[in-house]
């Protein structure tokens, strides 16, 4: 690992991403947009629906816009030849990969940031728990999805196919969570499986601090999602090969 | 034998149980060395080798005294890919700049590489809105970063005109004065002239080695072109 290292890689995919509009947007204002759009949805129908659900959404759509940013830019570098000129350079393998979880990071933390803001202050979700620790939670959870990304790109061999890893590892991932059934009700074999995907855990931590104003439930849910993180980031590592056939 | 930049025994690389590269043995000192074939030969492979991003079968590659690949080695090889490695979101000077970075050089080398391929007028365009030549240039500035003591240049001049061409390969040669060892890729014959010393390789062998003048003489030939049929039909014969 060296700092100068991690820090360039950084700063190059920070400046890539200034010059290509279209993705900032996508990154900084659509979770933004999507959660208006819900609260919009159930605006006139009975119950707190918005109060509900929002707090899952809110951890599914960074989670997954990121992950898709980040698969699809990782593999670029990879078929372009960039990555094998890094490699054949004097740069470690996590340097590249907290490099780009350091960017992609700090573009979660804004995203994050603007999505809850809106929710709580525009769309009056209610949260019991602290609101800065809601937004911890969000940004946990878009590095994650960062993380998964950056490790599932290196099963791709296209772009094309990169963005087919969606409905394979996000989807399920998305209805086991807890947002359509409870997770304690699912069959006991889906719940099991529930219980070791990660978005679960991003899930139940908006949850519960929206709930109650304990933290130490959300505490446990962020080291849960940390622990994924890492080990996303570790496989990524491991898949990161300087010599190839 | 003793100050080669490179010494390779017994190379051999199998990809897809197909041998591309079949007991290779070469030894490359200073100036420059050429190494002609046509496409598929096994020139990628054998480059890919040396800065040690190729997975190798067998045999033993020692560059600049060290194991090809190994750590020390990383800033002390420039590496031209034959696709341009280049980001096409960010200008020339963005580019190079990050390389420089994640090399540990400064502002002074970055300006250098810029100069030596004669991008300065494009420096601060995006890479995406240059022409293939110019892309590949930028790729080449690269490589150049922080003069290293051996190029791997793996068909640097492809697709550029007559005059960048020729600017080029005197930058290879000043570079080979300058002490740096520059092993140059090429499947156009015409490029032969400008080596010190040839390489003609076909199928993954090493079908001739010397001087241009010394391969046109030992096959009574006008031109390499010439030269590389007559060997390959002397083998066939």
């Amino acid at each position: 690992m060296n700092p100068r290292v991690t820090l360039a890689v950084a700063a190059r995919v920070l400046s890539q991403l200034r010059r290509d509009h279209r993705t900032l947007a996508m990154l900084l204002v659509l979770p933004t947009l999507l959660m208006t759009l819900l609260w919009w949805m159930f605006e006139e129908a009975p119950g707190a629906v918005f109060d509900s659900i929002g707090p899952s959404l809110l951890a599914i759509f960074p989670f997954f816009i990121m992950f898709l940013v980040t698969s699809v830019t990782t593999l670029r570098e990879r078929s372009s030849g960039t990555l094998e000129r890094l490699l054949a350079m004097p740069m470690g393998k996590l340097d590249f990969l907290f490099g780009y979880a350091l960017a992609f990071g700090l573009m979660a933390a804004a995203q994050s940031a603007i999505a809850v803001g809106v929710c709580v202050g525009l769309l009056d979700l209610d949260v019991t728990g602290p609101v800065w620790l809601l937004m911890v939670v969000a940004v946990a959870d878009a590095v994650l999805g960062s993380a998964l990304g950056l490790f599932v790109s290196a099963f791709a061999q296209t772009e094309f196919q990169a963005v087919q890893f969606m409905p394979a590892v996000i989807v399920p991932q998305i209805l086991l969570c807890g947002l359509f059934v409870p997770r304690e009700r699912l069959p006991d074999v889906l719940e099991a499986i529930s219980d070791v995907l990660p978005l679960s855990y991003a899930v139940d931590a908006m949850q519960s601090l929206v709930g109650s104003s304990s933290t130490g439930e959300a505490w446990a849910d962020l080291g849960v999602i940390a622990i994924f993180t890492v080990a996303a980031l570790a496989f990524g590592a491991a898949t990161l090969r300087r010599r190839t056939a | 034998m003793m100050n080669n930049a490179v010494e390779i025994a017994g190379l051999t690389v199998v990809r897809g149980g197909r041998p591309v590269l079949d007991g290779l043995d070469l030894a490359i000192g200073g100036g420059v060395t050429g190494l002609l074939g046509p496409s598929g030969c096994g020139k990628t492979t054998l480059m890919r080798c040396l800065v040690g991003v190729q997975q190798i079968t067998s045999g033993r590659l020692v560059v600049l005294g060290q194991d090809a690949g190994s750590a020390p080695l990383r800033d002390r090889v420039g590496y031209h890919t034959q696709a341009a490695s280049v980001y096409d979101d960010l200008t020339v000077r963005e580019n190079l700049t990050f390389f420089a970075r994640v090399r540990g050089l400064d502002r002074a080398a970055v300006d250098r590489a810029v100069t030596a391929v004669d991008l300065e007028r494009h420096a601060d365009q995006v890479v995406r809105n240059l022409s293939g030549g110019e892309r590949s240039r930028a790729s080449l500035a690269v490589a150049l970063l922080g003069d290293p003591d051996l190029l791997v240049l793996d068909e640097p001049t492809v697709g550029l005109d007559p005059v960048l061409r020729q600017q080029l390969w005197q930058l290879f040669h000043r570079l080979a004065d300058a002490g740096t060892a520059v092993f140059v890729s090429s499947h156009v014959m015409d490029e032969a002239d400008r080596c010190d010393r040839l390489l003609l390789m076909r199928d993954g062998a090493l079908i001739a080695d010397g001087s241009p003048d010394e391969i046109r003489a030992r096959t009574g030939s006008r031109d390499i072109e010439t030269a590389f049929l007559a060997i390959v039909g002397g083998d066939a014969a």
